[in-house]
């Protein structure tokens, strides 16, 4: 099983093999990224900072949960934290079940899930060398 | 009895510190933790009486007791993804 939580680039391909099999019709791949938008202003890279053994517990509940609610599928996910330059990825969660619709939506389940739980912050840097803290929002699907 | 504290994200930098050890009366739930930490710590006040707290690593409510050695965790509004 790959690890959860790392300091080095995400192993996208690690977390396919890992979710692979011969039942498994449909692999859904997210990768979450450091991203500019004009509210946000000129990002540079984002600091992810974490209660790391809080983190990889909570993750590992998320993927648990999600065995439960789709028995027959495989599912796999990798959070990086520390300084990730734009365009990086900071998150990326494979779901293989039998068929695409599942596929889908325990993708989405775990994510949003690894919003609203894991204990996981980011602190953005600008290009004027200014930083802040970034929080998520409510209901916010934009990242 | 006396409880593990870890401050995380931009309450660690308002307050100046990131851990600590707190001194409770027996019987204390998180809620009366929180209140402790607020008036002790330096501009602990900036921090929310309603901010996400985590006991031994899990999600937890103010109402939850305490016990000899528990880790208490003040967990500011989250960002992972």
């Amino acid at each position: 099983m790959p690890e959860t939580i790392v300091y080095g680039p995400i192993d996208v391909e690690g977390l396919i093999a890992e979710v692979g099999g011969d039942t498994m019709g449909a692999s859904t791949v997210f990768l979450g990224t450091v991203r500019r938008s004009e509210d946000d202003g000129p990002i540079v890279a984002i600091d992810y900072t974490a209660y790391e053994d809080m983190a990889r517990t909570e993750l590992e509940k998320i993927i648990a949960e999600a065995s439960d609610r789709w028995p027959l599928g495989r599912f796999a996910a990798q959070h990086r934290l520390g300084r990730i330059e734009l365009g990086g990825a900071s998150i990326a969660i494979a779901a293989a079940t039998p068929h695409r619709d599942e596929s889908f939506e325990a993708c989405r389940f775990i994510i949003e899930q690894v919003k609203v739980r894991l204990p996981i912050w980011k602190k953005e840097f600008f290009e004027d060398g200014s930083a802040s803290w970034r929080e998520n929002e409510p209901g916010d699907n934009a990242d | 009895m006396k409880i593990n504290c870890s401050i995380f994200g931009k309450y660690a930098e308002v307050v100046g510190t990131g851990s600590l050890v707190l001194e409770l009366k027996d019987n204390s739930d998180v809620g009366g933790a929180l209140e402790k930490l607020r008036k002790i710590l330096p501009n602990g006040e900036l921090i929310p009486r309603t901010t996400m707290v985590a006991v031994n690593q899990s999600h937890a409510l103010s109402t939850q007791r305490l016990k000899d050695g528990d880790e208490l965790a003040l967990l500011p509004p989250l960002a992972g993804g």
